[in-house]
């Protein structure tokens, strides 16, 4: 610094000086940040319960309730949990006015072109069927990768998108796959984006491993969701 | 504080910052947000009044405990204090709007190293008054509000048709979607910039030419 230094400030600090500047902004900086979290904290959970709610009963229509279902491993069966909350491998029960089930809204992500993609969807075991989504988080290209959000003929896709299985029930009787725009003549098929080809087949691919993966599993365990059952 | 006074008015302070040392147009500072965040109107504001808060905040502390502060530590004790304000700024958007929170993303964080705060909490804090150093913060946030908003509006007006989320053409209009782009904020940000130095020039002419009679 060239600037001459003001009067009152010493040039050579002591070494109490110097602690005191330091531990002092330090605790001060502690103390105000650890109090506006605390402030905040609820409302921010609050915020992300409504949000996460929200999402749900858009991919769920008939949905008026909610409750998050956590799978457990070592008795094979899914566990109610206490509130709604988000986190790794949670699927969410949907239940209309009278408290019957109306379906799942279950988690899937994938790469898109820009970053991860994370999705919701609801499936219905009316239906056999995905008969809803939406997009939780993506980065794809505004104009044209982001049309996996906007694009009405590409949402079309999912009013009934077939995830029956075998009869045996271990796995998809189809896989869920991605066909060029306008080329659709199966259920199982997802029409895709002229121009966002990656970020519609990133979608169709997410969609194809989680299902895979839930559906046996949740119909299976299809009690586990119906009210009072756990 | 008069006119008269031989250092700046305060209300000088306060205006210089907003027009003739613009922190985006004049100086070209913090261009980070200017060309990342500015893709819509709306998104461009809240991130100029999250930077104002964070500006106006760190030039007080910093202002009062000037005295305190050797200077051999007081870039680590600055930092420090505006990484404070940051991380306040953060929680309460997300309080206010996870929507908005998810849009400026981990451009909120990056106030941080935004070298208009620091710049000011160097240049101007550590040696000026309290309140002289809240308005000048509260100039230089003003005018780096107004220089977001002019990317925010231009960018979302051409890139997308609206603004602040009302249409504005009608349907036929085909968006300029290279604008919401990061290249748009750079094309737009140099169209300002070219306003900006056409004004300031034409004004150095006109001050010249009285200067001359």
């Amino acid at each position: 610094m060239s600037q001459p230094l003001p009067m009152f400030q010493p040039v050579q600090a002591t070494t109490w000086q110097m602690y005191r500047a330091m531990v002092g902004v330090g605790l001060l900086c502690g103390l105000l940040i650890v109090t506006v979290y605390q402030i905040t904290l609820p409302v921010i959970k609050r915020n992300e319960a409504i949000a996460l709610e929200r999402a749900i009963f858009q991919v769920l229509p008939d949905a008026r309730a909610s409750a998050s279902f956590q799978f457990n491993e070592e008795e094979n069966r899914f566990e109610a949990l206490e509130e709604t909350t988000e986190g790794g491998r949670l699927v969410y029960a949907g239940y209309d006015d009278a408290g019957q089930l109306v379906g799942l809204a279950i988690e899937a992500e994938g790469m898109g072109y820009a970053d991860v993609i994370r999705v919701l969807y609801g499936y219905s075991f009316a239906e056999d069927a995905i008969i809803g989504i939406r997009v939780l988080a993506s980065k794809e290209t505004p104009g044209l990768g982001d049309r996996i959000e906007t694009d009405e003929a590409f949402l079309q896709n999912f009013v009934r998108l077939d995830a029956s299985l075998k009869p045996d029930g271990t796995e998809l009787a189809h896989p869920i796959i991605l066909v060029k725009p306008g080329k659709k003549t199966n259920p199982w098929e997802v029409d895709g984006i002229t121009g966002a080809t990656i970020s519609s087949s990133a979608i169709a691919d997410m969609l194809d491993r989680s299902t895979s993966f839930w559906i046996p599993l949740v119909q299976r365990r299809a009690d586990d969701f119906k009210k009072g059952a756990s | 504080m008069s006119m008269h006074d031989q250092p700046p008015s305060g209300t000088d302070e306060f205006i210089k910052g907003i027009w003739k040392e613009n922190p985006v147009f004049v100086q070209a500072l913090g261009m980070c947000p200017v060309l990342a965040v500015t893709n819509t109107a709306m998104n461009a504001i809240a991130m100029g009044l999250a930077t104002m808060f964070v500006l106006v905040m760190s030039n007080i502390t910093v202002s009062t405990l000037r005295r305190v502060i050797p200077r051999q530590v007081r870039i680590a004790t600055y930092i420090l204090i505006i990484a404070t304000f940051v991380t306040i700024v953060e929680y309460v958007i997300q309080a206010i709007s996870l929507d908005l929170h998810k849009a400026l993303g981990a451009f909120i964080s990056l106030i941080v190293v935004n070298c208009l705060i620091l710049g000011r909490a160097e240049a101007f804090a550590s040696k000026n008054t309290v309140v002289r150093s809240a308005l000048d913060g509260l100039g230089s946030g003003i005018g780096f509000v107004f220089a977001l908003f002019c990317l925010g509006a231009v960018r979302e007006i051409f890139g997308a048709g609206e603004l602040f989320g009302v249409e504005l053409f009608h349907d036929g209009f085909q968006d300029w979607v290279v604008m919401v782009l990061p290249s748009g904020g750079f094309f737009t940000l140099a169209a300002w910039l070219l306003v900006f130095n056409a004004l300031r020039q034409r004004r150095e002419a006109a001050q010249a030419r009285e200067v001359a009679i």
